[in-house]
């Protein structure tokens, strides 16, 4: 077994682990804390009778490792259970919001890496002069205010004040696009409607950059930290007293050594974007998981709740892998060695 | 001056100052040293850490001059060009190919996260900027062979943390003489390397240099080493040239104080302990000594 299957493997085990903490204690809390959630789903005027039978429905009435075993048997058979507060599977309501969240973090991750990295090699490159001030200076900002913000002043600024850019939505209401994936990058492409499709990429632009910029403004932070750093290693000195050119220096051969240590934070910024995607998403209405997930926790929906935060945990972990494998493949000790997952 | 063509020294520095701005003004590091290297010449620099070994040699190269705080005065002449009117563009055209560079620690001077093929490959195409990576594969296992590794394809295809050291410490005497420079600066080779293995290198350092008729500026405060490698010394001792002569007439008539005390600082294998030897003295400024028949051309003495 290559020592990169046996990455795959160790990272995907673990991370079935982590997901089993998650929902145990994710469950615990949704359950513990104060609320009737069946007096909360049928409203003051129903009666006593009506309250005890849901709650008998829906197990509330058992201890709470019984009702974990029903939540891990349904599990099993892809059920989530029935949100409260949609009255459908809560599968179905997670495929329903949860495409436009991805896709609106999916942009600001790309954002953050086309942006960011090529702003801290820049900055590497050029230390101590203007550029290298001007990015330090733009990328503190971008890091020192939360994306909310970023998403009113960003609106404020490109869609009321300026009005480039659409104020809210996905999309907009006259093109009618039959919903396959739920993306609408694939969706549009997929009706063969093109003017469909840009009018959804100028939808995205405005929330997505607020999602990104603290993001954009780490990445640049990080790259240029541990770019500057690899400056000074031996090998950099030896590519210049060789004469490569700098432009290959700062792109290749500073850039790739630098990029391990910067890649795992990368990584964890990304998928705190996922927690971020919530704020942004209620300032632009975009009709994405943040407002079913703060509906739902405020209802005590908790099929729903559990099977929000798991559906997030996962997408958090697979980031991680994907990070993990991208590290592997930039540090050849990790690829060739079979300590490599340790 | 001028010289005849044949009698152009492959380099030669007068005077050469150097000092760094800081926040408290400017610090001198080098007061003014000459030297100079014929063709095929191998001349040693030696001297304690801090002399201003290493920054000559990255003066040489073009590196220092780079740095903003660092302000270089005097003469730099390489094959009868001065550098210091050349263009950045054409001192660059200068490194890796008329110039190149031997370090301390060769497994840290090869970058770890890319296979020596693509860096040999990169040595090369400062020779040939066209050459694709099959003839750079052919030429380099050709010149990996010539430092005596048994299996050039492997060692090419490897990271330079699977080599040992006295691999990789080959590897970078192939890359260094690739492009056939003129001159090899060798600062500190192979420091970081146990002894055995950096005699190995050394010794087939020097058989190449010789072979390829390339003049060497080797940078040492090992004079063992150095009156093995070198058919010229200069000692430097903070900034400035104390001692001047061939290597033989140095080593058996020592006559500058502080090149006394460094000879006097190799301990014996014969006994008597580590040798006491004192920081900085006052006799170590005493002024420069030239032996004879070693002067600078075109200088005083």
């Amino acid at each position: 077994m290559s020592p990169v299957t046996r990455l795959i493997l160790k990272r995907l085990g673990m991370s079935l682990i982590v997901l089993v903490g998650v929902s145990m204690l994710i469950f615990t809390i949704a359950r513990v804390i104060p609320g009737d959630p069946a007096r909360i789903a049928l409203g003051p005027n129903a009666t006593a009778e009506q309250v005890e039978a849901l709650r008998q429905r829906l197990h509330l009435d058992e201890p709470l490792p019984v009702q974990y075993g029903y939540f891990i048997r349904d599990l099993a058979q892809g059920d989530l259970g029935i949100s409260l507060y949609t009255n459908r599977p809560v599968t179905a309501d997670i495929a329903q919001f949860l495409p436009a969240t991805l896709e609106l973090i999916f942009v600001a991750g790309a954002m953050m890496i086309l942006i960011g990295l090529p702003l801290g090699v820049i900055s590497a490159r050029y230390r101590g002069t203007w550029v290298d001030n001007a990015v330090r200076v733009a990328s503190l900002l971008g890091v020192s205010a939360p994306s909310f913000v970023w998403a009113v002043i960003l609106m404020l600024l490109f869609a009321f004040f300026l009005p480039l850019f659409p104020i809210a939505g996905r999309i907009a209401d006259s093109y009618a696009i039959p919903h396959v994936t739920g993306f609408l990058f694939i969706d549009t492409l997929l009706a063969g409607n093109l003017a469909a499709f840009s009018n959804a990429a100028w939808h995205i632009v405005l929330p997505a950059f607020a999602l990104a910029l603290s993001g954009i403004g780490q990445a640049a932070r990080l790259t240029r930290s541990n770019m500057v750093e690899t400056y000074d290693r031996p090998f950099i000195e030896m590519a210049q007293s060789y004469g490569f050119p700098e432009r290959r220096i700062a792109n290749r051969y500073a850039f790739r050594p630098s990029m391990i240590p910067s890649l795992t934070i990368i990584g964890l910024d990304f998928a705190a974007m996922l927690g971020n995607a919530f704020l942004v998403e209620a300032v632009f209405a975009w009709p994405g998981l943040s407002r079913y997930g703060v509906a739902v926790i405020l209802r005590k929906d908790l099929n729903a709740i559990v099977g929000t935060v798991l559906i997030i945990s996962a997408m958090f972990l697979i980031v991680n892998i994907i990070v993990d494998l991208v590290i592997a493949f930039i540090n050849p000790r990790i690829r060739l060695s079979q300590r490599a997952a340790a | 001056m001028t010289f005849p063509k044949a009698a152009i020294p492959t380099l030669r520095i007068d005077d050469l100052h150097l000092s760094f701005r800081t926040y408290t003004g400017l610090i001198e590091v080098l007061h003014g040293i000459s030297l100079h290297i014929r063709r095929g010449e191998r001349v040693a620099l030696v001297g304690e850490s801090g002399s201003g070994k290493s920054v000559t040699a990255r003066i040489i190269l073009g590196l220092l001059q780079m740095t903003r705080s660092a302000r270089v005065d005097g003469l730099l002449e390489f094959e009868g060009r001065n550098l210091s009117k050349l263009s950045a563009a054409e001192r660059h055209r200068l490194r890796g190919t008329r110039m190149s560079m031997i370090f301390q620690d060769p497994t840290s001077s090869l970058n770890p996260v890319y296979p020596v093929i693509t860096q040999f490959h990169e040595v090369l195409k400062r020779g040939e900027p066209a050459i694709n990576v099959e003839v750079a594969r052919e030429r380099a296992s050709a010149l990996l062979a010539e430092v005596f590794i048994p299996d050039p394809q492997r060692v090419l295809d490897s990271y330079p943390f699977q080599l040992s050291g006295g691999m990789n410490q080959r590897v970078m005497i192939a890359m260094a003489l690739a492009n056939e420079p003129a001159l090899l600066i060798a600062d500190e080779p192979g420091t970081a390397l146990d002894v055995t293995v950096q005699a190995q290198t050394l010794h087939l350092m020097r058989d190449l240099v010789v072979k390829h008729h390339t003049a060497v500026l080797f940078i040492s405060h090992n004079l063992g080493v150095v009156r093995e490698f070198a058919d010229r010394v200069y000692v430097i001792y903070k900034g400035r040239i104390v001692e001047h002569g061939t290597a033989a007439g140095l080593f058996d008539d020592p006559r500058h104080p502080y090149t006394r005390a460094l000879l006097d600082a190799i301990p014996r294998i014969t006994g008597g302990g580590i040798p006491e030897i004192r920081d900085a003295a006052e006799e170590y400024f005493a002024p420069m000594v030239v032996h004879e028949g070693c002067g600078e051309p075109g200088g005083a003495a």
